[in-house]
């Protein structure tokens, strides 16, 4: 069977421990895992929903600007470190599963296992409702 | 493909009269299948090894897990590598930044060796691989990265429907969600799943393993339950720690087989021991 390549076993094991909330995606942006804290941010379990293509978690996590205006994926800080292979960093609203609305702030990191290879990336988020 | 074990001893050479039945050679094992050598690391044993290298041998490969010592010490010491007749192959991870002539250096220079690899007669070819595939003779060869400090491969060699993993140093409980049980994030398995043979790393106790996670080794137990769940045929436990003498291993291994039942064959890696995979 395929397995996930040791860099994205051990940064799952990783924020699975964290206390923050954190994406885990594949190159394809497929979100191969979330920890516990990012499931109050898209009010599902990721027990529940397993992982999901860019198509599907998109449509969970409902991205918006202050006005409620939705957001291009373009303007994703995860969706721009999946482009550029670079960090990148924003502010937006959500609108989960629950109907709750939560300020939030990301910061995307990219994955480059040995040697150079692009293997997804990591999100992490700051929830302003929750801090 | 004919398997020998040349050392299994992990860490650390261990020689001595307690250690006479499963050796004191550190990793080294090698897979022939007629004139085809490949050289599973080259810890403490494949000195013995380079002294029957038969004069027809003209080429061999070293496959290296990694370059931790136990692992290549014994390579200054292959009589090959002083034979202009011989072209050897050296092959090992890939890192990001550094070469792996350069790591190999490091080793083949003073103060830890005399003789650098320039010296030699013949200069070793190097071959650098990460999560790979390529062949040797008739012999496929998979390599992926597994769980252990520092860029770490395992190997798995396929003969024709025969396959031997290779895994001599590997912590696969350490990255795995719900070990063993989720394979799909459980390092390794790709090298592992339905071998007729598995080399694997169980130095430690499960009571042992409480106070060493992190440190890139599995306990006899892990090791018996990842052979398992990638439903090898046979499991030999590698990587002996060099506190422990043979009683010691085979206390252990009873104490492991006893709590964990596998139900499939698992053995103690011993020196000397051949394999034949058909």
């Amino acid at each position: 069977m395929a397995t996930q390549p040791i860099e994205l076993i051990l940064g799952r094991q990783f924020i699975d421990s964290l206390s923050m909330p954190v994406f885990l995606v594949n190159p394809e942006g497929t979100l191969i895992f979330y920890n516990e804290p990012a499931e109050l941010i898209l009010g599902i379990r990721f027990g529940e929903t397993g992982s999901m293509t860019v198509e599907e978690w998109s449509t969970i996590f409902k991205p918006t600007d202050a006005d409620g205006n939705p957001l291009s994926p373009d303007e994703l800080p995860l969706v721009q470190t999946l482009t550029h292979h670079k960090p990148a960093q924003g502010a937006f609203y959500i609108h989960n599963l629950q109907g709750e609305r939560h300020l939030i702030h990301v910061t995307a990191i990219p994955i480059e296992g040995r040697p150079k290879r692009f293997l997804g990336a990591m999100a992490l988020f700051w929830n302003s409702n929750f801090s | 493909m004919k398997i020998k074990v040349w050392g299994c001893r992990g860490s650390l050479p261990s020689p001595g009269p307690e250690n006479n039945k499963y050796g004191g050679n550190t990793s080294c094992v090698s897979v022939t299948k007629q004139d085809t050598l490949i050289i599973l690391d080259g810890g403490s044993g494949i000195q013995r090894l380079g002294k029957v290298i038969t004069p027809e041998i003209k080429e061999l490969h070293v496959l290296l897990t990694h370059l931790h010592i136990d692992h290549t010490m014994g390579l200054g010491f292959f009589q090959p590598m002083y034979n202009p007749n011989i072209q050897v192959h050296l092959w090992g991870p890939s890192t990001t930044i550094e070469p792996l002539l350069h790591r190999l250096r490091r080793y083949f220079s003073p103060p830890l060796f005399p003789v650098r690899l320039n010296e030699l007669p013949k200069h070793p070819i190097i071959h650098e691989v990460g999560n790979s595939e390529f062949s040797i003779g008739d012999l496929q060869i998979k390599s992926t990265y597994i769980c252990h400090p520092g860029p770490t491969l395992g190997y798995r060699i396929t003969d024709g429907n025969a396959v031997f993993a290779y895994m001599p140093d590997h912590e696969p409980a350490l990255g795995s969600a719900h070990f063993p049980s989720d394979l799909e994030w459980t390092s390794g398995v790709e090298i592992a799943e339905n071998a007729d043979l598995l080399f694997h790393d169980g130095q430690y106790t499960a009571e042992e393993y409480k106070t060493k996670i992190g440190w890139g080794h599995s306990s006899i137990n892990d090791a018996i339950a990842f052979g398992e769940a990638c439903k090898v045929k046979k499991l030999a436990v590698f990587h002996h720690d060099p506190l422990n003498c043979d009683d010691r291993l085979e206390e252990i291994y009873e104490e492991g087989i006893t709590q964990t039942k596998p139900n499939y064959s698992v053995i103690i890696c011993k020196e000397g021991e051949e394999f034949d995979l058909g």
